[in-house]
């Protein structure tokens, strides 16, 4: 029998189905794999007793012939930013020392009530302020893939922890979240599947927030066909969330045709950037090509804006970042660190329980926020955001997909771009965009660079759209045929 | 815009963190550097563009006035700093 852990969650499900192993064998698989891979850094707690009873669980719905649908005894890991009842949860961060919830985010009781089994939450950037996964309270992640030089790289961030663990094969599946790339970027860089769903499309109920007009959870998964198993699972309108859709969850696994005949594929000309990496270009050259090959029907595009998209977001995400990390104060929760006045009680807690890049973010969100500058900073950046959002609509009145690089570059040595936060923030110049005008995106790993590391395309879709994009996802999977593994193990 | 330490330092108190005195030297550094970059959005030209607050297309929901949790008191108490008789606790926060 092959390894269990090589399962995709679409065969598991199948051989699930037909009692080639039971759910508690295969979540024992992983358990076992994450407890071996501890040198990766991918899991801030890892929950095995909580994995087992809930496999030993499903095994026993499934006997007595109540299977809860495809994800039921799939052993899934869960980024740390998604409150879990009962099981620590840190935002990558110190100042939650101790948190421990007790309520379940929105998603991963989706996620439960559908039968997925919850291995251990994932490292991350702190407050997934991050795109290296460098910034976590607990410590770097260990991309699972190496260069030819042998170094440790980064997997991406924020969902860093997510990546590689779903990378490694430590799990089938991974909850992410993102902000401006967060699910995207270290798919790309870790070899694996990353969508970031339409905003509103999954609930952000319980999820420690960071820029609450930007963020979305969505699923990270080793093929196109889980990540549309799995979405459908995650997904849903909920009245806890009042940004969340009241749209209905289609069935998206059924989008995946296979057939992308007549699809119009925009290529956006503004992605094209001076200086851009000539294997990024080759990569996106040969992801247009398969597309055509496959049928569909390649279109000039142009969003005009992309270039402001960064500043735009640089000052957005910090604005709303500096007030919803407001609520961090050392009064009710988490690190508290004593002060001989109040004032003095909530500057040294947030001192000590916050790391420099979430300081960083939140004073120059405090300052582009404060009385004086708001016009000038904030307000500036939302008229620019509103035509980074017409340029996408306008754009898909002629297009159904866009097909762009996920990435400027394959993954980095840990360490690199440490000191110029504004070379860290370029890692996200093709996902951001996206992020602003709320549409769903997909990374996908097309090829590998000369380095042998993985790279991705993505294609993004009009809002609700998921489907197109699953489905045009799947046939440039299929197409490119990535079926390299890290370490070269299959 | 370049930043002084003064300035630094009065953003700091107002987000409520402590930054050291050596410290303020790197940090407006970083803070100009990062402000002198967004400001390239100066140049964009967005007379009569409304400002974007939200990409969903929806109305707010109204619910119903109802009550639809309580009666877990333990479980708001369970991340309580201290607790006693079933309060919570915490330091005294209005002067």
């Amino acid at each position: 029998m092959a390894k269990l852990t090589n399962h995709t969650i679409a065969s598991a499900r199948d051989g699930l189905a037909s009692g080639d192993f039971s759910a508690v064998e295969l979540v024992q698989a992983h358990v076992d794999a994450m407890s071996a891979a501890r040198d990766l850094n991918a899991f801030i707690t890892e929950t095995p007793e909580i994995a087992i009873e809930r496999a030993t669980e499903s095994d026993k719905r499934r006997a007595g012939g109540a299977c809860a649908g495809p994800m039921d005894g799939i052993p899934v890991a869960v980024k740390d930013l998604f409150c879990t009842d009962g099981v620590l949860t840190t935002a990558g961060s110190h100042i939650l020392d101790g948190f421990v919830p007790p309520y379940e985010s929105t998603v991963s009781q989706n996620l439960r009530d559908a039968g997925a089994v919850m291995l251990g939450k994932t490292n991350m950037d702190e407050f997934a302020m991050g795109s290296a996964n460098v910034t976590s309270y607990y410590g770097n992640v260990v991309n699972p893939w190496k260069g030819k030089d042998g170094k440790d790289l980064v997997p991406g961030g924020s969902s860093g922890g997510s990546a590689a663990a779903v990378s490694a094969r430590l799990a089938l599946g991974a909850t992410g979240t993102d902000t401006g790339g967060s699910i995207r970027q270290p798919a790309s860089f870790s070899g694996i599947v990353g969508l970031k769903p339409t905003y509103g499309r999954c609930s952000r109920w319980g999820i420690a927030a960071f820029a609450s007009s930007l963020d979305q959870a969505g699923p990270m998964t080793r093929t196109v066909r889980d990540a549309a198993i799995m979405l459908g699972a995650m997904a849903g309108h909920d009245a806890k969330d009042s940004t969340s859709a009241p749209v209905d969850v289609p069935d998206f696994e059924a989008a995946l045709s296979g057939d992308i005949k007549g699809l119009r594929v925009g290529i956006p000309k503004e992605y094209r950037m001076d200086g851009m990496a000539p294997e990024i270009e080759a990569l996106w050259a040969e992801g247009i090509d398969m597309m055509k090959q496959a049928g569909a029907e390649i279109v000039d595009a142009s969003l005009p804006n992309t270039r402001h998209a960064l500043p735009t977001y640089y000052i957005i995400a910090p604005a709303e970042a500096s007030a919803n990390l407001a609520r961090y104060d050392g009064v009710r929760y988490g690190l508290r660190v004593p002060g001989s006045s109040l004032d003095e009680m909530y500057a040294n807690t947030r001192s000590e329980g916050f790391g420099d890049e979430v300081k960083r973010r939140i004073l120059i969100g405090t300052y582009v926020l404060s009385a004086g500058f708001y016009d000038a900073y904030y307000r500036k950046a939302q008229r620019v955001r509103k035509l980074i959002a017409d340029d996408f609509t306008k754009a898909f009145e002629d297009v159904d997909v866009l097909l762009t690089p996920t990435a400027p570059s394959e993954a980095f040595a840990i360490g690199e771009k440490m000191d110029d936060p504004v070379a860290m923030y370029l890692n996200d110049v093709f996902t951001v965009p996206a992020s602003l005008a709320g549409l769903p995106g997909i990374s996908v790993p097309t090829g590998l660079s000369g380095n042998g590391l993985p790279l991705g395309l993505q294609l993004l879709g009009r809002p609700f759209d998921e489907e197109t994009v699953l489905r045009a996802a799947d046939v440039l999977e299929s197409a490119a045929g990535f079926d390299t593994v890290p370490g070269g193990e299959g | 815009m370049s930043l002084d330490n003064n300035t630094v330092k009065n953003i700091a108190n107002l987000a409520r963190i402590k930054v050291a005195d050596d410290d303020l030297d790197h940090l407006a550094g970083e803070l100009s550097a990062m402000l002198n970059w967004v400001e390239q959005l100066n140049g964009v030209d967005t007379e009569g563009v409304e400002p974007l607050a939200s990409v969903v297309d929806v109305t707010l929901p109204l619910r119903a006035d109802a009550v639809t949790d309580g009666d877990c008191r333990d479980k708001v108490l369970a991340n309580a700093p201290d607790a006693v008789d079933g309060f919570y606790c915490v330091p005294k926060v209005v002067e």
